[in-house]
């Protein structure tokens, strides 16, 4: 139900801004101290200091994962067209056309080709920057997609969520992807080609109901909020704080529903080798 | 009669007091015309609120009290039911209910939510909100029924996935997912029917499948009106505009292509006669049943791909 109550843009569910900073120097939101942007950069957005992982989006992740920093690029301008004429506090149609702008991006997500250590792979990797990373048509579509191709070529496809959940102006279509993005992932699955899911912060809702929770493997990075529910749902519901810890990777570790957690510095080796050992 | 009144409701069900009222009286009393008058008129009252019902009314009818539910169906449509329960991890979730039965002298699973009637009742399904254990249940039963090529009728009514400390404790994500992922080639027919409430992940849990039927005044989306509301007017008080926003009617979805066909309702809602509403759904699975198992199975599930592989809508 409320899966969208934590997808305003580039709010934390702390309530405070984490996206990249602009500036030269940065806060970082886990210990307080003063990072450079150089320095940040080169820890991958990740706090020297404390580990912190900052949220980034699918421009800096493709650098991370693919060789070279090189990919082609699939159904690059693929846009939404507001099936329902939806309209609340303001028109959906102009918020995708103040979020291209903004983002410079299409939509919440972006899937390409490409090689990890020279394995091919087709990645995607979602942009929580685009109207907080939710999924409509346009995602469904993109990751069905991008299924598909990993299917034909035989090429492992490994997804990277960061996310509120489903994109509540495109109603039940919205829903639908959610079952026509698990159909291509047992298809690809019935093929026998890997699905590594790699859950980023913060991974909630639809997103966690489909593809996030249906990978061959699932890796996590440290100290993301991952679930079905917000917490302030959960809060609501049972009218009792949280306890410490709840739903971020750690928990998710211990409960068995990913198998591992992995810092952003080492992402790409781990894919490596969980790739080396499926194929 | 209803025991629950809705607000747009009331001046019909008056009327319809106010002429059984008056036939109680009709032998000693020379009011036949008066009667007649008065019923020509609940006749123009009902034609004229119930086809010209908002987005909003609907949902409140899916939601009435007194609508028939999974349990209240079964014994109406099928014979020799036998329910069986657990998921063989947890435990077992009384927000679904599953079993066998016989349609039309056949052997079919029959998968539901089921809400309570009143408080206690309700506190026992949980308000028609699974846990994972629900969905896990539903999946190892459909898979049993796959293993003996039995078909599968889900039938969708609920306010949502519980959203609790112990669900994500359990993987409520999880759950749902695999159970999108294992419905989407399962080797059987499956025939969804949205009966009520189809709220978001919640529903869908149980709802891919080959034919996906509506009641007339079901309502199904992403997101309940008031959830929806409450994020984007940030006040609940905006929920008959959500409703509108959202376009969850049987109609809209009709025309969005999520579904294939709605199923009419008695005039006034399913809850207003339930026998009814119950004869025209049996006729209408045992059609739809009859057409698929038509179907060889390898084909069924591909043509279930390609169908859900359709929706959505986008430019490039
Ligand atoms: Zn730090």
């Amino acid at each position: 139900m409320a899966w969208f109550k934590r997808s305003k843009e580039n709010i934390s569910p702390d309530g405070q801004k984490k996206d990249i900073p602009d500036g030269m120097w940065t806060k970082c939101s886990g210990c307080s101290d003063i990072i450079h942007k150089k320095q940040l950069e080169q820890n991958l957005f990740t706090c020297p200091k404390c580990g912190y992982h900052f949220r980034i989006g699918s421009k800096e992740y493709f650098e991370i994962l693919l060789d070279g920093g090189k990919f082609r690029e699939m159904d690059k301008k693929m846009q939404s067209v507001d099936p329902l004429k939806f309209k609340d506090t303001k028109p959906y149609a102009g918020r995708i056309s103040a979020s291209i702008k903004k983002t410079k991006l299409f939509d919440a997500v972006r899937t390409c080709e490409g090689a990890i250590n020279g394995i091919p792979v087709v990645v995607a990797c979602m942009d929580f920057a685009f109207i907080g990373g939710s999924m409509g048509s346009v995602v469904g579509e993109k990751i069905a997609r991008a299924a598909d191709v990993a299917r034909k070529k035989k090429q492992p496809l490994i997804i990277i969520s960061s996310t509120g959940g489903a994109r509540m102006m495109e109603g039940a279509l919205s829903l639908m992807q959610m079952a026509k993005m698990s159909a291509k992932l047992a298809q690809l699955s019935d093929a026998g080609v890997p699905y590594i899911s790699v859950l980023t912060d913060p991974t909630t809702g639809g997103v966690t109901a489909s593809y996030a929770m249906l990978g061959d493997v699932h890796v996590a990075e440290p100290a993301a909020l991952i679930g079905f529910a917000g917490p302030r749902v959960i809060k609501q519901t049972i009218g009792k704080d949280l306890p410490k810890g709840f739903q971020r990777s750690e928990f998710l570790l211990d409960k068995g529903f990913i198998d591992l957690i992995v810092h952003r510095k080492d992402m790409k080796e781990t894919i490596t080798k969980l790739l080396h050992h499926l194929l | 009669m209803a025991k629950v009144t809705l607000d747009f409701e009331k001046p019909i069900i008056e009327l319809e007091q106010k002429i059984a009222e008056m036939r109680k009286y009709a032998d000693n009393l020379d009011i036949a015309d008066e009667i007649a008058t008065l019923e020509n008129k609940v006749d123009q009252l009902r034609q004229n609120v119930y086809s010209n019902l908002t987005r909003w009314q609907r949902v409140q009818l899916a939601r009435h009290p007194d609508r028939p539910y999974t349990l209240d169906y079964i014994p109406l449509i099928t014979e020799d039911f036998i329910e069986l329960h657990g998921d063989r991890r947890f435990g077992d979730d009384k927000a679904i209910v599953a079993g066998f039965c016989k349609l039309n002298k056949e052997t079919v699973l029959i998968v539901g939510h089921q809400k309570g009637r009143d408080t206690r009742s309700n506190i026992y399904r949980n308000f028609g909100m699974p846990n994972p254990e629900g969905y896990r249940k539903a999946l190892r039963l459909m898979q049993l029924a796959a293993k003996f090529h039995r078909p599968v009728i889900c039938l969708l009514d609920t306010p949502g996935a519980y959203p609790g400390i112990g669900a994500e404790e359990r993987g409520q994500g999880e759950a749902i997912a695999r159970n999108l992922f294992e419905m989407s080639h399962l080797p059987t027919p499956i025939i969804v029917v949205i009966i009520g409430e189809g709220a978001s992940g919640g529903a869908l849990g149980i709802g891919v499948g080959d034919r996906i039927l509506m009641f007339e005044n079901a309502w199904y989306s992403v997101i309940s009106p008031e959830s929806c509301s409450s994020i984007l007017w940030r006040t609940w008080e905006y929920k008959e505009q959500a409703a509108e926003a959202l376009k969850l009617t049987a109609p809209d979805l009709l025309e969005q292509g999520v579904i294939d066909r709605i199923i009419p309702e008695p005039m006034g809602g399913a809850h207003r006669n339930p026998q009814m509403m119950a004869q025209t759904l049996k006729e209408i699975l045992i059609e739809e049943l009859k057409a698929l198992k038509k179907i060889k199975t390898d084909r069924l599930v591909q043509l279930r791909v390609e169908k859900f592989s359709k929706m959505g809508a986008w430019k490039e």
